[in-house]
């Protein structure tokens, strides 16, 4: 019987301790929930904040110029009328360059990575490639301003004007003369750029396509071209455009690949050869020298146009993953 | 271990509760937990429709029954371990020691650590063998290293894994095999001195060894603590278990002594089961 | 029968452009990397990582820049992790169901790839044009924001990966949730969590727009940081575009030395995952 009232004693105090555990348990737990609920909110705050903040420092600008100001093409610091009709255009132009070269590129290498390349071969190509994307983009600048504006200068530019030049019509994209750096090197820097990203996302994207669909395609006799057309790119359409849109977020906002190349002209050329400027370039280059407000406020009204459009971009291609991402059942 | 006479009389426990001790002529069977008319939803389907049974204490329950009949949802309400998803929900009552455990007062990490869970698979936490024991303790107790050690120790003999185990307590618990795994799972569940001790299909990832090595153990343990068993092995349930329950679409079929069970079924889907006719 | 060797041709026309694609693609790769080690080992000398950046027409370093981008990557990724660490765990563990994580994903990936520059006009407004002067303290922030939705990402996913049947095992034992997701979900992550810290820092290290006007940069040791200071890549993109040949030099020669860090960081990342799938 005492080993009983022992046992007693001991569960009592066992539950002692147990129920001091539990009371911190329940205060560490709320805590800890409402910390990590913090910071997700924090997420969306940063968002909010980084909009509020933008069209904060916008308004003087918006307040003088209006709705001219996404149409002006003047950009004087010295009579401080700004537009920024220019620097849109030039964004636009160098990441639809990027794109036309990038999109069947990668999705070409993405191919070639999913379907065609020895087994032993597919892992080190696609972690290269991954490794690329890295790449800060201040190096495909330093590159394109030492090596490929030369380049282009001495042997591309030429060959152009020499024969498209002189096709009316389109022969005013490549009008003037060979400067290196301009739009279109701006826009074959951004290419190359964007090109990991976009192979990147198609081969990801393909590799979802399950072995089974495939498989019966090749059972009926498909050749490899005829699988990739009829299966596996109507199969994953979605998800290319997502990855396609993706690239483009990257391209348009980029910045140092393009500043170092593009030539920060503030007008729009018919020349695709020309120098010309983007947003971000426009920001990069002048901000930190932007004396007054109107100047300054001109420039973060660029980023907020800048935001905008990769903003939209960016949510469009976010959803199309997802609902491809919906599709497969992840 | 010595196996313990299950007339003994029983050790009163400290939450004395008259209406879970039943004057019944077989005075060593005490209801420790009993479950009334328990129903269980997923989202809006019901999966457990009105369960009524008592777990004796310091017995062995098996639940059997085909895939999808609701014996591990019923194991996982027992726990409230299904309160850790949303869109899931119990109504009933199931009472432990005379408290209700689906009342929504009820401190689920101190219920936890009164009614220990076995998994299907080995859930060995990835960090060492020592630290996957000491962890639970831990939890609710400071103890000197000495004492520690000493708890350790105890747990991982009753879980008859000590003497394989000892040289490297403090390697990983994940590099040993799944029978292993298994087995520090269980002295993980007994180093926090639990009263009851839930298994769900606790061997249907092992090997037949280990299977007859966990059979045995379960029956050692089931001399201190209350257990129920879900399986799929009929074999099993009948050699470990006092009691059988067998669960079909949901409802409690039949719930009797084992032997009894096994051999004269009262129900004709029990019957038809057990001898493998569907399932 | 008769398609066949017109299917065969048009087979072997895409397969070839295929082909020519990828290496097409890789050769412009290829090109960048060879011209980076080239151009960047001539500069290559003890003296890069032990003076300071010099005024043009005389021998100098990169010591400054380098140390700036350390001190400013650290403290970003001091400041980004926890919270997106954090931010990650609400979104895998307590809210996995709920809108807020639905919201809070969508905003994420925006913010990944949002232009960086963009996040510099952020941080100039919001620091830099408060405190009235540009600081360490600014590009950091500004580096933290960039490392935020990396690391929010990979420690959704990671944590996603985490079987349930572990957290279940901690909960049977009466551990509570922030227990089982700090001792046990975060330790059977921590591969991946790792990764995600080491590509955030790949990403981070390299950047340029956020710094232009946050950090600003400075010709002379400091790590003040109330005071602007040097970084690698500001430094960089001001002497390649200065007309002075030894300034150039300099440039690549940083240049290298990013590109090597990165990729490094990258490969180490890719390691780590690599391991933890083995074990």
């Amino acid at each position: 019987m005492t080993d009983m009232a022992l046992e007693t004693q001991i569960a009592t105090r066992h539950d002692l301790l147990k129920s001091k555990s539990l009371k911190r348990f329940r205060t560490g737990d709320t805590i800890f929930r409402n910390l990590t609920r913090g910071a997700a909110v924090l997420v969306l705050v940063l968002l909010g904040g980084v909009i509020v903040s933008l069209i904060h420092g916008s308004l003087p600008a918006f307040h003088a110029f209006g709705f001219s100001f996404l149409t002006t093409q003047s950009w004087n610091p010295v009579t401080e009328v700004f537009g920024a009709a220019a620097p849109i255009y030039g964004t636009l132009v160098t990441s639809l360059i990027a794109l036309l070269i990038a999109v069947p590129v990668g999705i070409g290498i993405a191919i070639f990575l999913t379907e065609l390349c020895p087994m032993a071969l597919r892992r080190p190509i696609g972690v290269a490639i991954e490794l690329l994307a890295g790449i800060p983009s201040i190096i495909y600048g330093i590159w394109g301003l030492f090596v490929f504006a030369p380049f282009m200068q001495e042997y591309i530019q030429p060959a152009l004007i020499g024969s498209l030049g002189a096709i009316p019509g389109i022969g005013t994209l490549f009008a003037g003369p060979p400067y290196g750096i301009g739009t279109l090197t701006a826009g074959l820097i951004l290419a190359i750029m964007v090109l990991p990203f976009v192979t990147a996302i198609s081969r990801d994207v393909f590799e979802t396509v399950p072995a089974v669909l495939k498989e019966s395609a090749y059972g009926l006799g498909c050749t490899t071209w005829e699988v990739v057309r009829n299966i596996v790119i109507p199969y994953t359409r979605v998800g290319v455009i997502g990855g396609v849109m993706l690239g483009l977020g990257r391209a348009l906002g980029e910045t140092m690949a393009v500043t170092f190349v593009i030539g920060n002209a503030h007008r729009i050329s018919g020349s695709i050869l020309a120098p010309g400027t983007t947003i971000s370039a426009t920001i990069a280059n002048e901000f930190t020298e932007a004396v007054g407000d109107i100047y300054t406020s001109s420039l973060i009204a660029l980023g907020l146009i800048l935001f905008v459009i990769t903003f939209i971009v960016l949510a469009a291609a976010r959803l199309m993953l997802m609902r491809l991402d919906a599709k497969a059942g992840r | 271990m010595i196996p313990k006479d299950p007339m003994i009389p029983e050790i009163p426990m400290t939450m004395e509760s008259p209406m879970t001790m039943p004057a019944t002529p077989d005075a060593a069977l005490r209801e420790k937990i009993t479950i009334r008319d328990l129903k269980f939803y997923y989202g809006t389907s019901l999966a457990l429709k009105g369960i009524s049974l008592p777990l004796y204490d310091r017995k062995v329950t098996a639940f059997i029954g085909p895939s999808g009949c609701g014996k591990s949802t019923l194991l996982r309400v027992l726990n409230r371990m299904y309160d850790l998803y949303p869109g899931q929900h119990a109504e009933g009552e199931v009472l432990f020691d005379g408290a209700n455990v689906l009342a929504p007062d009820q401190d689920r990490n101190l219920l936890r650590s009164r009614i220990g869970m076995v998994f299907q698979k080995p859930t060995p936490f990835p960090m060492s063998i020592y630290d996957n024991i000491a962890f639970g303790i831990r939890l609710y107790e400071h103890l000197p290293k000495a004492e520690m050690d000493g708890r350790v120790e105890t747990a991982l003999r009753r879980a008859a894994i000590w003497n394989e185990v000892k040289d490297k307590l403090g390697s990983s618990g994940l590099g040993l095999s799944g029978g292993q795994q298994q087995r520090l799972c269980i002295a993980r569940t007994v180093a926090i001195k639990p009263e009851v001790i839930l298994f769900d299909e606790p061997c249907s990832a092992l090997d037949p060894i280990s299977t007859a090595k966990i059979e045995e153990l379960i029956d050692e343990l089931s001399s201190d603590y209350t257990i129920a068993i879900v399986t799929h092995n009929m074999q099993q349930a009948a050699r470990v278990s006092s009691q059988t329950a067998f669960m079909y679409l949901g409802e409690l079929v039949e719930f009797g002594v084992t032997s009894q069970m096994f051999t004269a079924p009262s129900d004709k889907r029990t019957q038809d089961y057990i001898t493998g006719r569907f399932g | 029968m008769s398609y066949y060797p017109a299917r065969r041709r048009s087979n072997n026309l895409w397969m070839s452009l295929s082909v020519a694609a990828a290496g097409f693609g890789l050769l412009w790769l290829v090109l960048i990397l060879a011209t980076l080690l080239f151009k960047g080992f001539a500069g290559l000398s003890l003296a890069v990582f032990t003076e300071m950046t010099p005024p043009p027409g005389s021998a100098g370093g990169l010591l400054n820049p380098i140390a700036g981008s350390i001190i400013m990557t650290v403290i970003g990724v001091v400041i980004g992790t926890p919270i997106g660490m954090l931010a990650g765990t609400y979104m895998a563990e307590y809210g996995r169901t709920s809108k807020l994580t639905l919201v809070v994903r969508f905003i994420n990936d925006i913010l990944l790839s949002a232009p960086s520059i963009v996040i510099g006009l952020f941080v100039y407004t919001v620091m830099v044009a408060q405190m009235g002067h540009f600081s360490g303290l600014a590009g950091a922030v500004s580096l933290a924001i960039l490392v935020i939705p990396v690391v929010v990402r990979t420690t959704e996913d990671m944590l996603n990966l985490v079987p349930n049947t572990l957290r279940e095992a901690g909960a049977a034992l009466g551990m509570p949730r922030s227990l089982v997701i700090r001792h046990i979900a975060y330790k059977a992550a921590s591969a991946g969590l790792v990764t995600g810290v080491l590509l955030a820092i790949a990403r981070v290290s390299g950047e340029t727009a956020p710094l232009l006007f946050t950090s600003l940069n400075n010709q002379f040791w400091s790590t003040n940081l109330n005071a602007p200071m040097a970084s690698l890549p500001v430094v960089i993109f001001q002497f390649a575009l200065s007309p002075y040949k030894d300034w150039q030099a300099l440039a690549w020669t940083g240049a290298l030395i990013i590109t090597f860090s990165v990729l490094t960081l990258s490969i180490m990342a890719r390691l780590i995952v690599a391991k933890g799938k083995t074990r």
